[in-house]
């Protein structure tokens, strides 16, 4: 797989399709991802393609699949992914998949209205069942004078007559019950009252269990309301009020016996019902069943197949109507895999010409294809959100797999949170084909998801920076033994205990004998840790290590730059950009790199004293003056100093004026060679005009009119020199802006281990105060804090913020020495996975 | 019976992962406090009057400092058990619900 170092070489094809075996090759085509279709159809309006119609009949059964979704989902079924992937179907497949799935919806849709109405009525029958018990309570006990159990405490009404006694006297009774929403129930009193009264009495009493309210589908409680009124016209207003107020009113029956006949016959009518529902529950779960069994598979091939008519709408008809033209741009690799499809897709559907595959020239530039793998996928997008890269042209990206991780890690050196990291990194990687993994919603998980690859190799490169730093959790680590030993400065100076006691903070002279046994083998002394003047230490070793890295990062990438020059033939570049370019960065700010390397090899503590500046060499360099007070770094400083100023200073000119220069000569050589030519005859501009895409034009132009050339030339001239201009200006304010930008991982590295040790002196060590054996209860809360905090702050936070600096190093500092990213992705037609409803 | 699970399953894991760490991270503690580690001096509980006459006061804040990191990880590891059983229940009440 050679081809993540650039992209690969992709060309414009035409595929001529046979009418009738396009669909069959296209789905052939579509299976395998290979072509980006291009549309040759572009002003042609959706409703003017050829293939509306198909379209428009995969719409209608999408309809139709929505809708049986739908009712899944209202039942609480839950549809499966597609088992296998089956393939788009041919046309007298579509015609059975679109017939079976709108018999099954309309079956679904009778059996739903059958059982909607069927609760209806068994709800009505209940509620008739409740009004009729609770009323007897009211009209079946005899009422004692004095006042008896209200139901209600706001009704000061019952029945003042018992019914009972209702045959003696001149008045007949009557009664309306029904059953009335709760919300309504004080307003239908109070007009009631206000309407009727004297001439009523009204009970209400709420329905021991509750039931459905067929408008809103929630179970409210309903009261069952029974009103005693004497006389027609009362009757009368009666009812009209309930009909306002939307009560469900049943009749009465006014004896016992007819009362208990009425509620046995309800009974045996409500039990009939309930079995008849319950078939049609039964029933609607089969065709529930069958609809989660068939939908899936369905679904895909109808997505399939509308995919395979959207593509044919971007194909052209030939002149005799019986070929499909399409356009594509194919990876040059994959021609002959595309044949073998388009060979595959001509037999399955049955015809006996073949299609086949041209590839034809063109002067468009391709679109990018690089293929990558689950480990550098992650890297390769970081590099595509900045921009995709040009045609061909050298892709940063498999250097960033080793250089991003360091560079993060170098602004987040931490052993113990590098391994926590690698660990969570680890347990994302090892869990990867885990479905509960990778199906989350969550879009924040599925971001870090994606990138576990680069967390793993962040964490692991942390890990080491971490040693390096001599940092875990903010304590060093003595693997070795430390360098420094006091003993030996405490015998030295003699130190007495008054004088321990009235110095805060001793000196450890590295000049005293033994003090100071060599440097420590890997990583930083631990007994820096316990120093007052850590940072002062530490401090000059980032910011010197920054410069360092910075300039290494940036020489590599000018050194891309060659690959990029010599692919696409401006060798001349190498001269006159290329080399410029390095001798500017190296003179300065290589020289500045040689300056700190050597002051760390030839100074040592003797000359502690007299060590000279850097600082205050670099800016003598520049200015071209000397300081009395500052030792030379070696014999003949200045003069090799001020050579290498002006040879920085001289390249620039070349920079500026070289490739602007060297490219008029070019042309003016070509014009003088081109007017000799066309004397000789005519053959020659043709031969001249098949040259590269430029000096098509160029000699065209010059052969006809020879006036017009030395304006275009101008113009061209000024065009090419005010870019290269700019790109002179950038490059070498950019070398001195982009070298103090990796100061950052000073800044940042000295940030993550100060947050580190705050946590700790202020988190931490409140859990080893008590000395007591609580002490070690009293530490579990505090350790869980640290816990929290750590991976909130210090993980969380901190590795966001040192993941994008390192970004921004690498898309700015790093890309702009060579990378153009102009390009445009190619997106094979391929069928995509059903994605999630 | 009341139910014994309390935690639900992301709770449980964040408690196992915590007593994990804790267990891991106080163990090391407590043997570092325990071989007098120099750079863990500022963590030591100490007062003036410890510094006089030799080491020996200085030497045993250390050691009950490490024995409070190892009751410490013995209180993580019964916790660590605690969520390995909610997060055992958890599973199970997952499949019988199927």
């Amino acid at each position: 797989m050679g081809s993540l170092f650039r992209s690969e070489e992709v060309c414009l094809a035409q595929l001529f399709l046979q009418s009738a075996s396009a669909y069959s090759c296209v789905s052939e085509l579509g299976e395998r991802g290979l072509l980006e279709f291009r549309d040759l159809n572009p002003k042609v309006s959706a409703f003017q393609r050829r293939f509306v119609g198909e379209v428009r009949r995969c719409e209608e059964m999408e309809k139709t699949f929505t809708f049986l979704q739908q009712e899944l989902r209202d039942a609480g079924r839950v549809l499966g992914p597609c088992p296998e992937s089956p393939r788009a179907p041919l046309a007298r497949e579509a015609l059975r998949v679109q017939e079976q799935s709108e018999q099954l919806a309309q079956e679904l849709r009778e059996v739903s209205r059958n059982r909607a109405s069927l609760r209806g009525r068994l709800r009505e029958l209940r509620q008739y069942l409740h009004v009729l018990r609770e009323g007897q309570r009211f009209t079946s006990l005899p009422a004692p004078l004095g006042s008896p159990p209200r139901p209600r405490a706001l009704s000061e009404r019952e029945p003042i007559l018992d019914p009972s006694l209702h045959q003696h006297l001149d008045r007949k009774i009557n009664f309306v019950v029904g059953v009335i929403h709760p919300w309504r129930v004080s307003a239908f009193e109070r007009l009631l009252w206000r309407a009727c009264r004297g001439y009523l009495v009204a009970s209400f009493v709420e329905m021991p269990e509750p039931m459905e309210d067929p408008a809103t589908g929630e179970s409210i409680t309903w009261v069952i309301f029974l009103i005693s009124y004497w006389g027609e016209q009362i009757g009368q207003k009666i009812r009209k009020i309930s009909d306002c107020f939307h009560c469900q009113v049943y009749p009465y029956p006014e004896s016992e016996a007819s009362r208990a006949d009425t509620m046995s016959g309800l009974h045996s009518q409500i039990q009939d019902l309930s079995v008849v529902l319950e078939e049609t529950e039964q029933y609607l779960a089969q065709v529930l069943d069958k609809v989660v069994l068939a939908l899936p598979t369905w679904r895909v091939q109808v997505q399939k197949m509308k995919a395979i008519y959207l593509v044919l709408n971007q194909c052209s008809f030939d002149v005799t109507e019986k070929c499909l033209i399409a356009e594509v741009w194919c990876p040059v690799r994959d021609l002959t895999q595309v044949q073998d499809a388009l060979r595959q897709g001509s037999y399955k559907s049955g015809s006996s010409v073949e299609c086949f595959v041209q590839r034809i020239p063109t002067s468009e530039s391709p679109p990018t294809l690089i293929r990558t793998n689950k480990f550098t996928a992650g890297f390769q997008s970081i590099v595509d959100a900045y921009g995709v890269a040009s045609y061909q042209e050298v892709n940063p990206a498999p250097y960033a797999i080793i250089t991003f991780p360091f560079i993060f890690a170098i602004m987040f050196g931490d052993v113990g949170h590098g391994l926590l990291m690698f660990l969570f990194a680890l347990w994302m990687v090892l869990y990867e084909n885990s479905p509960s993994l990778r199906q989350a919603s969550n879009e924040i998980w599925l971001t870090f998801f994606e990138g576990r690859y680069l967390i793993l190799l962040m964490g692991a490169f942390s890990i080491y920076t971490g040693f390096i730093y001599n940092e875990c959790f903010s304590k060093a680590t003595v693997i070795f033994p430390s360098a420094w030993s006091v003993a030996t400065m405490a015998n030295h100076s003699s130190w007495s205990s008054d004088y321990l006691a009235t110095h805060p903070s001793l000196t450890l002279d590295p000049n005293v004998t033994g003090v100071f046994q060599g440097p420590y083998p890997f990583g930083i002394d631990p007994i820096w840790s316990l120093a007052t003047n850590h940072l002062n230490f530490l401090n000059s070793f980032k910011m010197k290590m920054s410069v360092v890295l910075g300039i290494v990062h940036m020489g590599f990438g000018i050194m891309l730059g060659i690959f990029n020059h010599v692919h696409f033939r401006q060798r001349h570049r190498l001269v006159l950009e290329f080399l410029p370019e390095m001798v500017f960065l190296l003179a300065l700010f290589g020289y500045l790199v040689f300056l700190i390397f050597y002051k760390w090899i030839k100074f040592s503590a003797a000359d502690s004293m007299v060590a000279p500046s850097i600082l205050i060499h670099f800016i003598d360099m520049f200015l071209f003056t000397s300081n009395a007070g500052n030792l030379p770094l070696y014999r003949g400083q200045v003069p090799v100093q001020t050579a290498l100023v002006v040879l920085a200073l001289a390249s620039v000119p070349v920079l500026l004026l070289g490739t602007p220069l060297y490219l008029c000569c070019r042309r003016r050589a070509r014009r003088t060679g081109g007017p000799a030519l066309a004397a000789v005859g005519e053959q020659e501009p043709l031969l001249e005009g098949q040259e590269a895409g430029n000096s098509v034009n160029a000699t065209k132009e010059d052969v006809e009119s020879g006036g017009h050339s030395p304006d275009a030339e101008h113009l061209d001239f000024a065009e090419i020199f005010m870019h290269q201009a700019i790109h002179t200006i950038e490059y070498c304010l950019g070398c001195v802006s982009n070298t103090a930008s990796y100061l950052r991982l000073w800044a940042l590295s000295l940030a993550h281990a100060q947050l580190s040790e705050v946590l700790w002196t202020m988190v931490m060590r409140n859990g080893f105060v008590g000395l007591s054996y609580v002490g070690g209860v009293v530490l579990v809360p505090v350790f869980a804090a640290f816990a929290v905090l750590t991976v909130a702050i210090l993980l969380v936070m901190e590795g966001l913020s040192a993941f994008l600096h390192a970004l921004r190093l690498h898309w700015v500092e790093f890309q702009n020495k060579f990378y153009v990213g102009a390009g445009y992705k190619l997106c094979p037609f391929a069928f995509a996975p059903d994605a999630s409803e | 019976m009341v139910s014994l699970l309390c935690c639900g399953p992301k709770m449980a894991a964040c408690g196992l992962v915590l007593s994990a760490w804790g267990v891991v991270m106080l163990v090391l503690l407590g043997i570092f406090f325990n071989v007098h580690s120099a750079v863990l001096i500022e963590d030591v509980p100490f007062t003036e009057e410890d510094f006089k006459d030799g080491p020996e006061r200085i030497y045993r804040l250390y050691e009950q400092v490490s024995y409070n990191c190892f009751i410490a990880a013995g209180l993580y590891a019964l916790l660590g058990g605690f969520s390995l059983c909610q997060g055992r229940l958890n599973k199970r009440k997952e499949y019988m619900v199927r």
